[in-house]
């Protein structure tokens, strides 16, 4: 009897604490989201490199592969890419999960967010939703992107790539997909910067003016950049099966 | 307030389309009137208003006492943002059309006439809007002076205390509009003076204890609809993200 009257004294006396997770739980977000964006920025220099030819995203995909540890400094590790599209997917699900809690809860929240929306025609409040949008469009073609490039790492390379987009029929994914990553990254990383008040220094509300624009310039260049590269691995797509050399891997200096 | 810069035309016709409820009245449902007056030199929405009132319809509902900008009382959505009748200058509409609605997210009283003060006394009395001693101090002598402040955190604090309760901030946030319990941007503020004011001996933890969850500061999405729409311009931004850092670093 006593020591419940103990336990009950013990359990009125404690205070309550609140719960750390939702300080845990947004820093996550930010944090994944910031990996994320910071990982699709530079995939996409990299994957640009087909602008500059066959041979410079060859070299590209060897130095990923770290090919240059290996005794021919031919092929490389795919393991290497293999478990960077891991641990991307990873970093994918987890923010995937905290982000969406953030999603309206059910019809009616998002009928008032949409009325919102029109009512205010506010630039943030709309690249909000449009985020929620590009991040539900994400949910799908990323991972069909990221499981193949998981399971099929070692395919990469100017030529393999240029088959897979074009023979394989996966250029309307990466399509839709470049929009939806390049707006939703965008505004994401911009957002970053003033949730966290990042950079906002002595004039806040000028570094912010200058955040959204910086934001629409990055928007601009990476969509232009990707539908640039998507375009040169479509024709080299469409050469490859003109020329009967679909599945064959493309080698160094092979073409000038 | 800037002055009539010029684009007014005396004797402009405005039109006014304004969203008629009343929800005490049964069976009367919401729906548009348009009211046509003449525009005079440096009229603001809430001259207007008034003229509706004396020439069209005494039963018009609408909310004002300074006529000022310090009441907080005259808030409504003018052209789709959140703002107060009393500042807002009728000649910032090139084409004279202004829809008026009343703030969502309040309590409607009847036209563009709102319940702004019952969320406001809750939010208060959530976050213990007064100066809060160490449990154990002594009563304070009202007969001996206060320390003297920092007249630097003086100046801050009198920038975030000009918040006058408006509830544009809350009108114009979309989190707010989907969460119900979402404390808004006038908390933020609120808290932010609290939290600066070197009197108030509540700890990170205590705060924490307020604003720490995604009703307080983890639930703000950053849409910068309070920022944007700030009658008083305070700085919303900057002190929502000061906060969050704060709480981030006290509750990890
Ligand atoms: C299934 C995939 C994804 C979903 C469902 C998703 C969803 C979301 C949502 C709803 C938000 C807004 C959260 C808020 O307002 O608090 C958000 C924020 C963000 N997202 Fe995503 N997203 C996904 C993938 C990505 C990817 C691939 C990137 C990188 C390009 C990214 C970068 C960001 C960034 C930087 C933010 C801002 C984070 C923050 O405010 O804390 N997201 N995401």
């Amino acid at each position: 009897m006593a020591s419940t009257a103990e336990g009950m004294k013990s359990l009125l006396e404690d205070r309550v604490v609140k719960s750390k997770w939702p300080a845990r739980l947004d820093l996550a977000q930010s944090l994944s989201g910031l990996g994320l964006g910071l990982f699709m920025w530079t995939h996409l220099i990299l994957v640009s490199s087909i602008l500059f030819g066959k041979d410079a995203m060859l070299a590209i995909t060897h130095v990923m592969e770290a090919s240059f540890l290996t005794p021919d400094e031919a092929g490389g590790y795919t393991l290497i890419p293999a478990l960077t599209a891991v641990g991307v997917f990873g970093l994918f699900i987890v923010h995937a999960c905290l982000a969406m809690r953030k999603f309206p809860s059910d019809w009616k929240a998002h009928k008032t967010f949409r009325s919102q929306m029109a009512m205010m025609n506010h630039s943030d409040t709309n690249g909000w939703y449009t985020q929620v949008v590009t991040g539900f469009i994400m949910f799908f073609l990323g991972s069909v992107h990221l499981y193949i490039m998981a399971t099929q790492a070692d395919k990469i390379g100017p030529q393999l790539s240029a088959d897979r987009m074009w023979t394989y029929g996966m250029w309307p994914l990466y399509l839709i997909l470049l929009f939806a990553v390049e707006m939703h990254g965008a505004i994401g990383m911009y957002r970053l910067a003033i949730k966290w008040g990042v950079f906002d220094g002595k004039d806040p509300r000028a570094t912010r003016k200058r955040l959204k624009v910086l934001k629409t310039l990055v928007t601009v260049f990476f969509l232009s950049l990707g539908l640039a590269s998507l375009a040169a691995y479509v024709k080299i797509g469409i050469e490859n099966v003109e020329n009967n050399r679909v599945g064959e891997r493309y080698v160094a200096g092979q073409e000038g | 307030m800037s002055q009539s810069n010029g684009t007014a035309q005396k004797g402009r016709t405005l039109k006014f389309h304004i969203l008629r409820f009343d929800p005490q009245l049964k069976g009367d449902k919401p729906r548009m009137e348009t009211f046509e007056i003449e525009e005079q030199d440096s009229m603001t929405i809430f001259i207007g208003l008034n003229e509706i009132r004396k020439k069209y319809d005494a039963s018009l509902q609408f909310d004002f006492v300074c006529r000022a900008g310090i009441c907080g009382s005259c808030g409504m959505v003018i052209n789709g943002r959140p703002d107060l009748a009393c500042r807002t200058l009728t000649n910032t509409f090139p084409d004279g059309e202004i829809t008026l609605l009343p703030l969502p997210a309040f309590e409607l009283i009847g036209d563009l006439s709102v319940d702004t003060g019952k969320f406001m006394r809750n939010m208060s009395e959530r976050m213990e809007n007064w100066i809060h001693e160490e449990p154990d101090a002594e009563p304070r002598k009202l007969t001996v002076l206060e320390e003297k402040m920092d007249p630097d955190v003086a100046t801050e604090i009198y920038e975030l205390d000009r918040c006058i309760e408006c509830g544009c901030c809350v009108s114009a946030c979309g989190t707010a509009r989907m969460r119900k319990d979402f404390l808004g941007a006038v908390g933020f503020m609120h808290v932010a003076r609290f939290e600066m004011d070197p009197r108030d001996k509540r700890t990170d933890e205590d705060w924490y204890d307020l604003i720490g969850d995604d009703d307080g500061v983890f639930g703000c999405m950053s849409l910068m609809g309070c920022e944007d729409n700030c009658p008083k311009d305070l700085p919303h931004q900057n002190r929502i993200a000061y906060l969050r850092r704060k709480m981030v670093s006290a509750g990890t």
